[in-house]
């Protein structure tokens, strides 16, 4: 009997593996399926938190990243911002506790939602060094230093040290040191690509990137910071039915119409009553009290009826300005364009797409075009293949902008695309974060984008070609004048310079476009 | 006009529509099918009033431009030195590398060749009056006398070889002119068994050749004794659409020549064979050498010639001639003899009016 235990022990044995197994069993899907990719991963996260704290607080970010192998396949990776800080007490929780759910229901464009990222960072240091990881903050007045590990047990933040320092140089911001297993890589999927991209999707942040190849800044672009998005509600087209289960349970409204009046978006008292009424419930039920089949009736009901699209100002493009300035400044191509298209909505989100086109410079002239994807300022950079925004971009007919193009496939030429999808909620294929789903909605506005872009491009390829054309042909007459003028000398008995003189007139002038005539004219 | 006073004309122009701010510009009257057309009353292909403008500043001109500006000045420089040029040396006279560029003024005699005929058609001076000639080629024997830079030259007189053609006929005088008629073949083997078997005694008459197209030389040589000396042309080519058509251009000139073919064209030459007649009165049939592809595709563009398409006789020729499926040489002729066709073909046909017009 010895081997025997209780109903409790037993549930509470699953709550104790939990978190540990939890990430164990997913971290394929939370980007940590190999030393490579987890590398990334860690600094990704780090570096995201990083971003939207200073974006938050309104601060220019100015962003430290360093990675130095300490042991073969081991790494020390220090990420500091310039951030507001955490404020002491909140920082073991900030770093070593998951809060799933903490972000759930805030609508509003950000990098991370799920609140795993850091966590999953701090995690997966523990599982494959064993140290904890080190967290710095400041809000401007005294220095934390923490050590801190997760008890993956009780999911609650272990500190193991804390020191406080006096802090005169008023420093404020975060600094996180860990240490992980992994593998540096160079190339097109490497944590170099990810700064380089992440540098162009946020061109008013300074990155300094210390890498095992040595130092690398990514300077800033611009000094000015996209708008602030504003939180929203979820509206009914969008919401799916576990959240609507659980925006039921932890609601304080007292009645359905209140529940759905008080948190959803664009609906108003007509519209609430009209989702009851579809729903065949009543108006002054207890949200609490709904059991599974009225739960889906009123799920199903809330999609019938007709509302207006949700607002869109949660969302914050970058902008046509950013854009070219982010691709300005890391990509070395001689034109740049940018289109922001107005927001659309799917399923009940708003979303909406920005592109920007780089050409020529020392861009290949004789490879597939480069493609920069981007969600909410994050960049993507696997499953390229199997992302819609690929897709999207393929399906565009580049040949009418001047590239050569097989069907189906990425334009050829000295070209680089970027495709930014903004949303509120982005639809990831999986929870690897790195392919957008094939929205019907959403390629359209992508493909509006590129040809609207792919248009102004095509101006400028033309304008240049003629710039071109002109000259080799203003060089073609200069080379032939002086054979002109000697032939003519001999012919008029005339001085051969003068001659020159009148002929390179009209070079001057500028008139040899003007009087180009058909070749053949009846006279 | 004096040709030398017609160029620095050409330049003047040239060069005032410059001085005006004007895009010089040369008008070229175009030689194509479009602007000729055949004149019943004179019975030559005649050059119609379409001229092409060609400017310097146009891309695709200025390159033409400049190189008939050039054939321009370099015949200019040699009338004025009183010498001439083949159209080879003029080729190397023209040609030179522009400077820091690898474009050469002219590529090769075909770019030269075409700027001097252009420059013919702008003045309206042939190339021999430009002091340009080309190679010679053909030989001439026969009973007459002439004058030529000063040499009297008699073309009975002189040997196997008989006279060579210059290019430029035009400042020979025909002292003595006692032959009858002439004969033109298009081959130098059949020139050289008549001289041989001295027909041009035995029939008295004049024996011309040159090798295949006839030069202008000798078209010119042979329009100058049928019009001063009144001397019936015969034309002796192989039986093949490549003969007709040899045939066709001495009587009535050429698209190419249009513009000159008032100097070249002898509307009354007779036609002395090869005909399909003759294969079969000769039995020469097993000589047939079959038609290809270019025989056959010619055949039909020069059956359609307004002088073949309205003639009864040589609708005949031709109807035959496809039957034929092929072709025959002249030479065939030696099978029946070595001096078959000196002694029995030619007097034969020119005693009976064997010809076709």
């Amino acid at each position: 009997m010895t081997d025997s235990i209780t109903a409790e022990e037993l549930g509470e044995k699953i709550k104790e593996i939990s978190i540990a197994e939890f990430f164990e069993k997913n971290k394929h899907l939370l980007g940590y399926e190999n030393p490579t990719r987890s590398l990334i991963t860690v600094i990704k996260e780090a570096v995201e938190n990083s971003l939207d704290a200073c974006e938050e607080a309104g601060i220019l970010p100015d962003i430290f990243v360093s990675l130095k192998e300490v042991a073969p396949d081991r790494f020390k990776i220090i990420v500091e911002d310039n951030g507001p800080g955490i404020v002491e007490s909140k920082v073991p929780v900030a770093f070593a506790k998951f809060l799933v759910g903490s972000k759930f229901y805030r609508l509003r464009e950000s990098r991370g939602i799920q609140g795993i990222g850091i966590h999953g960072a701090v995690l997966y240091s523990q599982l494959t060094t064993g140290k904890p990881v080190k967290v710095i903050s400041s809000t401007g007045k005294d220095v934390h230093e923490f050590e801190l590990m997760i008890d993956v047990l009780k999911n609650e933040p272990k500190i193991i040290s804390h020191k406080k320092e006096k802090n005169p140089k008023k420093w404020h911001g975060v600094r996180i040191e860990l240490e992980v297993e992994g593998k540096y890589i160079r190339g097109s999927q490497s944590v170099i690509e990810y700064m380089k991209q992440t540098a162009i999707a946020n061109p008013f942040a300074r990155i300094v990137f210390d890498s095992p190849d040595g130092k690398v800044t990514f300077e800033r672009g611009v000094k000015e910071m996209p708008k602030q998005p504003k939180e929203i509600k979820p509206h009914p087209y969008g919401v799916e039915l576990g959240i609507l289960r659980r925006m039921l349970s932890i609601t304080k409204a007292r009645t359905l119409i209140a529940f759905l009046t008080s948190e959803f978006s664009r609906v108003g008292r007509t519209s609430a009553e009209q989702i009851c009424r579809l729903a065949k419930l009543e108006t002054t039920k207890k949200p609490q009290d709904l059991d599974h089949e009225e739960l889906e009736r009123l799920h199903k009901a809330m999609q019938m009826v007709k509302l207006k699209l949700p607002p869109t100002d949660c969302l914050s493009p970058l902008g046509e300005h950013l854009i070219t300035e982010g691709l300005k400044k890391e990509l070395d191509a001689e034109y740049f364009v940018a289109v922001t298209r107005p927001p659309a909505v799917y399923r009940g989100y708003p979303f909406l797409v920005e592109v920007g086109l780089c050409y020529g410079g020392n861009l290949p002239v004789d490879k597939p075009a480069k493609l920069y994807r981007f969600a909410n300022k994050i960049p993507l950079l696997y499953n390229q293949s199997g992302c819609a925004l690929t897709e999207s971009v393929c399906e565009v007919d580049w040949r009418r902008y001047g590239f050569s193009q097989s069907e189906g496939q990425l334009p050829v030429g000295p070209l680089a695309i970027l495709v930014h999808f903004v949303s509120v909620w982005v639809p990831f294929t999986s929870e690897g974060k790195q392919a957008i789903a094939n929205y019907p909605e959403i390629m359209k506005e992508v493909k509006l984008a590129l040809q609207d872009a792919g248009r102004k491009l095509a101006v400028y390829i033309r304008h240049k070609n003629k710039l071109k054309e002109r000259k080799l042909r203003q060089e073609l007459f200069t080379r032939y004048i002086p054979e002109l003028a000697e032939s003519l000398s001999k012919l008029t008995e005339k001085e051969k310079e003068k001659i020159i003189e009148v002929l390179q007139k009209f070079i001057k002038k500028g008139e040899i476009d003007g009087e180009e005539i058909g070749s053949k004219e009846k006279a | 006009m004096e040709v030398k006073k017609k160029l620095k004309e050409l330049g003047l122009k040239v060069l005032s529509e410059a001085e005006k701010g004007q895009n010089p510009c040369l008008e070229v009257p175009i030689r194509s099918l479009s602007n000729v057309k055949y004149d019943q009353q004179t019975r030559m292909i005649t050059l119609g009033n379409a001229v092409a403008k060609r400017y310097f500043f146009n891309i695709g001109h200025v390159r033409k431009f400049v190189q008939t500006v050039e054939a321009a000045a370099l015949s200019k420089e040699l009338l004025e030195v009183d010498k001439h040029l083949s159209l080879r040396e003029a080729f190397y006279r023209m040609k030179r590398t522009l400077p820091n560029s690898n474009i050469n003024l002219v590529d090769d005699q075909e770019e030269s060749n075409a700027a001097i005929e252009d420059l013919e058609l702008i003045t309206g001076a042939s190339r021999e009056q430009l002091h340009i000639n080309a190679n010679k080629m053909g030989s001439v024997a026969g009973k007459v006398v002439i004058e030529d830079k000063g040499d009297t030259v008699d073309w009975s007189k002189l040997g196997s070889g008989g006279w060579s053609i210059p290019s430029n006929v035009e400042d020979i005088v025909f002292k003595k002119v006692s032959a009858k008629f002439v004969l033109y073949m298009e081959k130098a083997a059949e020139w050289e068994r008549l001289h041989e078997d001295r027909v041009w005694e035995k029939l008295n008459c004049i024996i011309i050749s040159s090798q295949g197209q006839a030069t202008r030389g000798i078209r010119r040589l042979l329009q100058r004794l049928h019009i001063e000396h009144k001397l019936p042309i015969y034309v002796l080519t192989d039986l093949d659409i490549w003969g007709f058509y040899i045939y066709s251009v001495l009587k009535y000139g050429s698209i190419s020549l249009s513009h000159i073919s008032e100097k070249l064209t002898i509307p009354d030459a007779k036609f002395l064979g090869l005909t399909v007649d003759d294969v079969l009165k000769y039995d020469l049939k097993k000589h047939l050498i079959k038609f290809d592809e270019t025989d056959v595709k010619r055949m039909k563009q020069v059956e359609q010639y307004p002088w073949f398409r309205d003639n009864k006789e040589w609708q005949r020729q031709f109807k035959m001639l496809k039957e034929l499926g092929g072709k025959v040489e002249l030479a065939a002729l030696s099978s029946k003899g070595i001096t078959f066709i000196s002694d029995k073909y030619v007097p034969e046909k020119i005693k009976n009016h064997e010809f076709l017009e």
